[in-house]
Parts: C-alpha cells; structure tokens; sequence
C-alpha cells in the first residue's frame, strides 16, 4: 500500500512496490484517457529551490494529465524562503493547502529533513544535491522494462561522473536488488563511485574502469552521465574532465545489436547527436517515460488509481 | 608519580588512550560541574605504555555515547562508599543522536537548524557513521 507513503530514496518502496507502480504506468500507457480525471480536485505542490526544466516538466505534466492542479515556485527569491523562513514552516504551510508535494533542492538530504515536517502530505524527492533523485530511477527501471524486457540478468555499464551522479546512485542500488546485475563503472578516478554506494554491492557484482572502449562490448545496458558543473568548486578540474568520455558510432560499432544506451538528459557532449538515430539510443524515449511513470507514482501516493476500476 | 587520593563515591574513568583524557573532559562538559574532578595524564601503563584517567566525585550520570565515540576501549568503574560497585567496559553505539554533526558541507544539516541529527554505525574498525540525511560518512573527532 503507496497511499501517503513518501518517496525520498527508492530504497523507501520494496521491488513488488517498485513493480506495482511500472504495471500502473504500463496501464496508463495503454489507456492513458481512463486516467485523465484521477486527481481531480487533488492539488500537487511543486516545490523547486534549484532550476530544474525536464524532472519539473514532467511531474507537473504528469499531475495535469491526471486532473489535478498544481501550486509551487521554481525560483526559491520569490517566495518566503526569501525572507528566511526555515524549511519546516515552509512546509507546514503547504502542507495546510496541498494533496502531495514535489521538492528539489541543492543540499543532499532535504527531502528527508522535509518529510518529517509533512505529516499527512506525501514527499517526493525530485532530486537533493547530489545524493538521491528516486524518481528518475523509476524511470529508468521502466524504461529497461520496456525495452530490455525486464530488470534481471543484465551487463550494465554505467559511465561518465560516477561521484557526484545522483541519478547514477540511486540505479545502482536499486538494481542492486534485482537478480544477477552485474555492474562496469566507467569513470576518470577523479569521478569514481563512492564509497557509500559501493558499500551496497557485493565486490563480486562489479568492476570499475576508466576505458570506455574495452568493456562497451560486454554491456547489456550503457547509461551515459553527464558531467556536471554545478558540483566542481574548481572550474579547471571541470573542464579537464567534461569531456573524457564521447560515445560516437565508432564506439557504438562494438556494442552489441541488443544493448540500449540511457542517459538522464541533459546531455553536453558525452554523446554525439550521430548517436540518436542509432535505434539503440533510447534516450529521449526515456524522458517520456518519466511523465508516465511520474503519473503513476502521484496516483499511488494519492491513493486514486482505482477510481476507474 | 603525582598521587590522587582514593575516591569515596562517583566514577573512574581508566585506560583512556593517551591524549584523549582532554577529549572526554570536554565531551562530559566536567568543566562546568560543582563536584571535585581529576584528570591525570599520561600515567605509565603495563598493558597501554601510557594512560590517561578521570576521576569524578559526583552522582551524575555518564552519557556513555559520547565516551565509546571518542574511546571505546575505556573502563569504567563506579565507586561507592569507598567500594568499586560496577565496571563496564565501551563498545561503539550502533546509533548516535544529537552529539556529532556531519562533514558533508553539501549536507543540508549544516544550513537548516537541526536536533538530534542521528548517526548510524558503518565501520567499527574506522569509527565511521552514516548521515541520516545525506548518507554521507564521518567519525566523531573528525566531525567536530
């Protein structure tokens, strides 16, 4: 049961709950008109203390598409954060107008401290810092169903900066617990994966490299990263390492015919545009994704997906 | 060799590593307290070479998560009409609350007011907790 729940890591939702919200969203895929009214009368709090287009995009697409409306700011100057309001009143006040509500913020942990101020309004992380963005996992997880068939048995390279890829930790542990993942992490030792993440894993369930080239081979799955500058303190360290990894077709020449390359968007330059007409790029059938799966999340939390049943 | 009379009634506080009698000294706040309070420093030790060691003539109670953060391998004894009662020995707490803060300067603890930020037990060999928050890790003295 998902009514009230919050999302602050995927770790919060057990694999049968992770499932359970996938058949929804394959649902809402297929009849998506059944769902159009679900939420009306339900009002969703979008709440994004950093600029944020496409994960913003896509809830608040998602809580249309569903019938619902939404309150919230984009730019934290222009509400009472401004005037020094802590997190906690911040939400307890939305918490007076809204059914759920969406936070993204810069420092790691928000999510979680701003859960325990919201008692009966459901959290959802849309990203803190560079620590969790549970969400974006969910759509991935769908879009590895769609197109790989489902989640267990596959090579899954993941590459570019590992540190400080929000998007990349949050994959890693939750595929972590599906059956036989194995693990490649492709990164310069500058960006390799964390401690804290690594601690998940068994040692035998991953291997790390910073060639790209000499493991593409082995992939079932390539899950590209941006490198991102608003982590870097140092701008040269930045853009010695922002371009370390380019996937082109030469190196797509030695993937294998089945194996699909993911990337959260935006990209910069870690793939080249020759790539997207490779039918193995699935990356911007990925961003749709998120908006159904983002659908199906909100109507679980709400407690509504029933209502056409 | 400096001698401490005999404690009538409080707390030993013995094999503190040396150097770290400071450390619990402040942790405990024992500055602050009416009671009469020893600390002797590197005291020669069989088993340690060299010891520190606390002694406090009070009733007050230990807060034992500050001590086994900063020395897990003290003893403590506690002293009764002249009689040692009871001796425990430290061992790491599995969850700290409230005492250490995170070095994350990402963390979102380090920018909203926060209490009782709690810490969970990773690595008993490096001392290393995790952030409740931000999942980070960080040991108690490195932290503060």
């Amino acid at each position: 049961m998902l009514k009230g729940r919050h999302l602050i890591e995927p770790g919060d939702f057990e694999i049968d709950e992770i499932e359970s919200i996938m058949q929804l969203a394959d649902k809402i895929i297929a009849n998506p008109e059944d769902y159009s009214m679900v939420c009306k009368g339900k009002l969703l709090a979008s709440l994004f203390y950093e600029p944020s287009t496409r994960t913003r995009f896509s809830f608040e697409a998602a809580m249309l598409r569903l019938g619902g409306q939404l309150i919230g700011f984009d730019d934290p100057n222009t509400s009472s954060v401004s005037k020094g309001e802590s997190l906690g009143d911040t939400i307890k006040t939305i918490g007076c107008y809204a059914d759920i509500a969406v936070i993204r913020h810069p420092r790691e942990g928000t999510a979680k401290l701003v859960s325990q101020y919201a008692d009966e309004m459901p959290i959802i992380n849309a990203g803190d810092g560079g620590h969790e963005h549970p969400t974006q996992t969910l759509t991935d997880i769908l879009t590895i169903r769609n197109y790989k068939g489902g989640c267990n048995n596959h090579v899954v390279g993941v590459c570019g900066d590992l540190l400080f890829g929000r998007t990349i930790h949050s994959l890693v542990k939750t595929l972590n617990r599906y059956e036989n993942i194995r693990f490649v992490f492709i990164s310069p030792k500058e960006l390799k994966m964390p401690e804290h993440i690594l601690t998940y894993l068994s040692p035998d369930c991953y291997t790390e490299t910073n060639n790209l080239d000499e493991v593409i081979g082995d992939l079932d799955i390539l899950y590209m990263s941006r490198v991102q500058r608003e982590r870097f303190v140092n701008e040269e360290e930045y853009l010695r390492l922002k371009n370390y990894y380019i996937l082109d077709k030469k190196k797509m020449k030695k993937a294998k015919q089945d194996m699909i390359v993911m990337h959260p968007l935006p990209r910069v330059n870690e793939i080249a545009q020759e790539v997207d007409d490779d039918s193995r790029a699935v990356y911007f059938k990925q961003a749709k994704m998120g908006m159904y799966v983002r659908m199906a999340l909100i109507a679980k939390l709400l407690g509504v997906e029933d209502k056409n049943d | 060799m400096i001698n401490v009379s005999k404690l009538k009634k409080g707390i030993i506080i013995d094999h503190i590593e040396s150097g770290h009698g400071f450390e619990i000294f402040k942790a405990l706040h024992l500055n602050d307290i009416d009671d009469v309070v020893v600390l002797l420093k590197k005291i020669p030790s069989k088993k340690m070479g060299q010891k520190d060691l606390i002694k406090i003539e009070t009733d007050m109670e230990i807060n034992m998560n500050v001590l086994g953060l900063i020395d897990p391998n003290v003893t403590i004894n506690f002293v009764k009409d002249g009689e040692m009662v009871k001796k425990i020995k430290l061992s790491l707490p599995k969850v700290v609350k409230g005492i250490m803060t995170c070095k994350n300067p990402r963390c979102i603890t380090q920018y909203e007011e926060i209490k009782d930020i709690k810490f969970y037990l990773v690595n008993e060999e490096t001392r290393q907790y995790r952030c409740e928050y931000c999942d980070a890790y960080t040991t108690f003295i490195e932290a503060d």
